[in-house]
């Protein structure tokens, strides 16, 4: 992808930065299917919703509905919101279960208390923290954001946010406005020592405390990507980076000699002796 | 976009206090089959505003027999749930416009999509 080295958000806001080309790129592409498919799948997993019920969820930046699939599996009806009319029409040229509503988180939630049993969003809170107008300001646009959603949240809902934060300042400004909308919870990481691994998801609880899941780790058993060489007995020996030999071997001489000869110096003939090794004596 | 979405749309504009419910205006309605999952549906009951769904259903044309009392014990009354399921799960606004019973805003619908973006002074 052409952006893959800078940060999204740095470049456009999002409803520009999703136009028609992005938006059939981004649910194309199979290796962002993948990865979106995995996160979700962890949001819904630390959502902890009960088993066997199906649940009305809210996706935040649902986008063309890559994560609400997963929602729809898992038997959930969900209603989505994205500020990108190009990626929600890709979400309804997919078809979608789930009901898609265009707006701006950072207006806030247009829902009455108590709607909704849980909330996810994947990969789309840090679009929040840049001010992408004059008007904007990120902590009251998050804290809109943060306290209508929890008011549209059922007492004891939990929201799970995955994300990408640029910084520990942008992290903190998250959370202070999350606690301060009344929210209680924490970060979790998983595999907080792998860079590639490494991801983000912000547990927040509605009303009632809850313990905060852990983080996976690649001591956890199979789904760890490994972040350590296992033992190798093999002695690793280097190539010669340059292309060149290695000084004052038998091939160096050989070479050392043929290059004399070209300048026209006399040069002794090469024979077996050429190189060899003589006794320390000598 | 489904009832049970409308039953929970507000309009959140800065200032205006009763914000719902929004009056539908339909232009296209659609009727879709949606597998019928009674514990759902029981479950949503007592989080939906009764009078607010009733009016909906009037408002697109498909209140048919939906009783504009809510039914005690519904949970077992499985041909009341039937009639819930279809009215908040099947049909759908395609087109049309949501209208803020307090201040007259317009929310266009287009495709399904309702589109909540506030103006900057809205917000």
């Amino acid at each position: 992808m052409s952006s893959s080295c800078r940060r999204p958000e740095h470049m456009a806001p999002p409803e520009v930065f999703y136009n028609e080309a992005e938006a059939k790129k981004y649910s194309q592409n199979s290796r962002m299917i993948e990865i979106q498919s995995q996160m979700s799948e962890r949001a819904l997993e630390l959502l902890s919703l009960p088993e066997g019920h199906p649940c009305f969820l809210l996706d935040v930046g649902c986008g063309s509905g890559l994560s609400g699939d997963h929602l729809t599996e898992e038997g959930h009806c969900w209603v989505g919101i994205d500020i990108s009319t190009a990626m929600l029409d890709v979400a309804l040229d997919r078809e979608v279960e789930g009901d898609l509503v265009l707006g701006d988180m950072g207006q806030g939630m247009p829902f009455r208390p108590g709607t909704f049993d849980g909330c996810i969003s994947i990969s789309a809170l840090q679009w929040l923290c840049n001010a992408d107008k004059k008007t904007h300001s990120p902590p009251k646009r998050l804290y809109t954001f943060f306290s209508t959603l929890y008011s549209s949240l059922t007492r004891g809902a939990r929201a799970v946010f995955q994300i990408y934060p640029e910084n520990s300042e942008q992290l903190e400004l998250i959370t202070a406005q999350a606690m301060k909308a009344g929210f209680t919870g924490g970060m979790v990481v998983d595999y907080p020592n792998s860079t590639k691994a490494k991801k983000f998801f912000l547990c927040l609880f509605a009303g009632v405390s809850g313990v905060l899941p852990k983080g996976l780790d690649s001591d956890t058993a199979d789904r760890g990507v490994p972040n350590q060489v296992q033992f190798s007995g093999q002695r690793s020996r280097f190539k010669n980076m340059k292309g060149k030999s290695v000084k004052k071997t038998r091939d160096w001489i050989l070479e050392k000699k043929e290059r004399r000869r070209r300048q026209g110096r006399e040069v002794r003939a090469d024979t077996k002796y050429t190189g060899r090794q003589r006794k320390p004596r000598f | 976009m489904k009832l049970l979405t409308h039953n929970m749309l507000t309009s959140h504009v800065k200032g205006v206090t009763k914000g719902y419910p929004l009056l539908i205006k339909a232009t296209e309605v659609k009727v879709s089959e949606v597998e019928f999952n009674p514990q759902f549906v029981s479950r949503m009951i007592p989080k939906l505003e009764w009078s607010a769904l009733v009016q909906a259903a009037e408002e697109v044309g498909h209140l048919n027999d939906l009783p504009t009392e809510l039914l005690p014990d519904y949970e077992n009354n499985e041909e009341f749930l039937r009639k819930v399921h279809r009215v908040l799960l099947e049909v759908e606004v395609l087109e049309g416009s949501l209208r803020c019973p307090e201040s007259g805003r317009e929310f266009p619908i287009s495709r399904g999509i309702p589109n909540m973006l506030l103006n900057e002074d809205e917000a």
